[in-house]
C-alpha cells in the first residue's frame, strides 16, 4: 500500500502544523487581550494603537504579510528562521481578530455593571478583571473556538515560507509520486482529525470558563 | 410613628450642618438642562425623598452624588467635601483619587439591582469591603453574614443572583451596598422594577434601615404611601428644580402648589 509509506512523512509535518497553530493561538490570545482591552479601556493614544494593530492586520494578506517578514524583514536586519517568522506572522493575525472578538463581548457588559462597580469603590484594573473579564470571557468562547480552527487552516499558508508543514510534506510527496489523489485526501484527513481535536479541546476550555464564571444563565429579568 | 422626625424638627435640621450641599448646581446632557441652578441641602441622619414626574431629575441628583454623572455649574459638597478640586482635569473636574475618597461616603441601591451575576450571594456582598477596605476575607463575611441576615437572606448566601426573585436580588443589593458602611446611601427608584407582590419586602428593608440606623437616605421612588411614611422630608421635582418641599404630611395632605397637587393627583388616582 502506497499511502502507507506517506505517513511518517505527513505526520512530521502534522507535528509541525501542531506546532505552529498551537504557539500562535496562544501568543495571538495575548495579544488580542491586550488589543482589546486596550480598545476599551485604554486612553485616546493607546486604544488608536490598538485600533491601527487591528485594522492594518485584518485589512491585508496573511500571505502577504508572511512574504514580507520572511524577504522583506531580513533587507533591514532582521531575519528569523522560517518557524519563528510563521508564528510570529499567524500570531499578529489572529491577534487583530481576536481583539475584535475581545472588544466586542467586553463592551457588551451592561454599563449598570460598570456602574455598581463604581459605587462600590473599586478601581479600574479590579473592575475590568474581577468584573467585566469573567462576564465577558464566557460570550468570547464561541468565537475564539472559530478562530483557533481557522488559525489550525491558515497555517497551511506557512509552507510557502519553506516551512515543512503538513501541506508542505504533501506537495513534496506529490512533486515525486504524482498521486495527487491518495496525498491530499490523507492531508485533509490529517487537517480534520487536527481540527477536530481543537475544537473538542476548545469545548473543553468553554466549560471549564463556564463554571469558572459560574453563573448559571437563567433567563435575565 | 417617626422618632427620627420628632427629635429634628425642620429648623434644627436647617442649622447642622449638612451632610449633602448642592448649590447652584447645573447639569446638562447636551443642549438638555436636567438640574438648573439647583439648590438642595440634607442633614445628617435625615431621610429624603425625591418625587415627581419622569424625566424631572430626581435621579440624576443621585447618579451626580454617586458620581456617575458629573455635572458643568455650581458647587455640591459632601461631608465638607467639594466635588470639584479648585485644578481638577476631565468632566468631574477631579482626579480619580478625590472621586475615590467621594465615594467612600457614598453608597447606592439601584433600580435594576445590578448585582455581579458571576458572584455568589456572599462574594457580592463581601467583594468590595475585601477589595477596596482591605477587610479579611474572615472579617468581610462576617459582616456579609450579618447584613444577610438583617435583610433576611442569610441561607441564601450561597446561591448566585439569577437564582433568587427580584426583591431578593434588591434586598442582596441593599446589604451589599451597607457592607461598604456609607454615611449616605441612595435608592434609586429600588422596587420599580419589581412584580408588585416583591415590592413589600424591599420597602419592608428600607424601613427598618430608615428608622433603626442614622444613615442618611435618599430615595426616589414611586411607592407614595411608603414616601409618605418613612421620610422626615418630601421633595416634589419638576423641570430640574425643587418646586416644593415640606413634612410629609403637609405635601400629601395641604400641597401649596399646583404643579405638586397635579401630580399627586395623577399618581394617587
Amino acid at each position: 500500500m502506497d499511502w502507507l509509506t506517506y505517513l511518517p512523512s505527513l505526520a512530521q509535518g502534522a507535528l509541525v502544523t501542531a506546532w505552529i497553530t498551537l504557539a500562535s493561538i496562544a501568543i495571538g490570545a495575548a495579544l488580542a487581550f491586550a488589543a482589546g482591552i486596550a480598545r476599551v479601556e485604554g486612553g485616546r493614544a493607546v486604544s488608536t494603537l490598538a485600533l491601527c494593530y487591528t485594522e492594518v492586520f485584518r485589512g491585508t494578506s496573511l500571505l502577504v504579510q508572511l512574504f514580507w517578514l520572511y524577504y522583506a524583514l531580513p533587507l533591514v536586519g532582521l531575519s528569523f528562521d522560517p518557524v519563528t517568522t510563521g508564528i510570529v506572522g499567524l500570531s499578529l493575525h489572529v491577534g487583530a481578530y481576536g481583539s475584535e472578538i475581545v472588544r466586542g463581548a467586553l463592551s457588551a457588559v451592561p454599563v449598570a455593571q460598570r456602574e455598581a462597580a463604581r459605587a462600590l469603590n473599586f478601581g479600574r484594573v479590579h473592575t475590568l478583571v474581577r468584573i467585566c473579564l469573567p462576564q465577558a470571557i464566557v460570550e468570547m468562547m464561541p468565537a475564539f473556538g472559530n478562530l483557533a480552527i481557522e488559525t489550525l487552516k491558515l497555517s497551511s499558508l506557512v509552507s510557502l515560507i519553506s516551512i515543512a508543514d503538513l501541506t508542505f510534506r504533501a506537495q513534496s510527496i506529490r512533486n515525486i509520486t504524482l498521486d495527487s489523489a491518495t496525498v491530499y485526501t490523507l492531508t485533509l484527513v490529517g487537517y480534520f482529525l487536527m481540527s477536530l481535536v481543537l475544537m473538542l479541546a476548545m469545548r473543553l476550555i468553554e466549560r471549564m470558563v463556564r463554571r469558572g464564571a459560574a453563573f448559571p444563565r437563567a433567563a435575565h429579568a | 410613628m417617626n422618632k427620627v422626625l420628632a427629635q429634628q424638627p425642620d429648623a434644627a435640621s436647617a442649622a447642622a450642618t449638612p451632610v449633602i450641599e448642592f448649590r447652584g448646581v447645573t447639569k446638562r446632557f447636551g443642549a438638555l438642562t436636567v438640574l438648573d441652578d439647583f439648590n438642595f441641602a440634607v442633614a445628617p441622619g435625615e431621610k429624603v425623598t425625591l418625587i415627581g414626574p419622569s424625566g424631572s431629575g430626581k435621579s440624576t441628583v443621585l447618579r451626580i452624588l454617586m458620581t456617575l454623572e458629573p455635572f458643568q455649574e455650581g458647587q455640591l459638597t459632601l461631608a465638607g467635601i467639594p466635588y470639584h478640586e479648585p485644578h481638577g482635569k476631565g468632566p468631574f473636574r477631579a482626579s480619580d483619587r478625590h472621586l475615590h475618597q467621594i465615594r467612600s461616603h457614598v453608597g447606592m441601591v439601584f433600580q435594576s439591582f445590578n448585582l455581579f451575576p458571576h458572584m455568589s450571594v456572599l462574594r457580592n456582598v463581601t467583594e468590595a469591603p475585601v477589595a477596596v477596605l482591605g477587610l479579611s476575607r474572615a472579617e468581610a463575611e462576617c459582616r456579609a453574614i450579618d447584613l444577610l441576615r438583617m435583610v433576611g437572606l442569610a441561607d441564601k448566601k450561597d446561591h448566585y443572583p439569577a437564582q433568587l426573585s427580584g426583591g431578593q436580588q434588591q434586598r442582596v443589593a441593599i446589604a451589599r451596598a451597607l457592607a461598604m458602611r456609607p454615611r449616605v446611601l441612595l435608592f434609586d427608584e429600588p422596587t420599580s422594577a419589581l412584580d408588585p407582590q416583591l415590592v413589600g419586602e424591599v420597602l419592608g428593608v428600607i424601613r427598618n434601615l430608615a428608622s433603626e440606623h442614622d444613615l442618611t437616605m435618599l430615595l426616589v421612588t414611586h411607592e407614595m404611601r411608603f414616601a409618605r411614611e418613612v421620610s422626615d422630608r418630601v421633595c416634589f421635582f419638576d423641570k430640574g428644580r425643587i418646586v416644593e418641599e415640606g413634612e410629609p404630611e403637609r405635601i400629601f395632605t395641604a400641597p401649596a402648589e399646583p404643579r405638586t397637587r397635579e401630580f399627586l393627583q395623577s399618581v394617587l388616582g
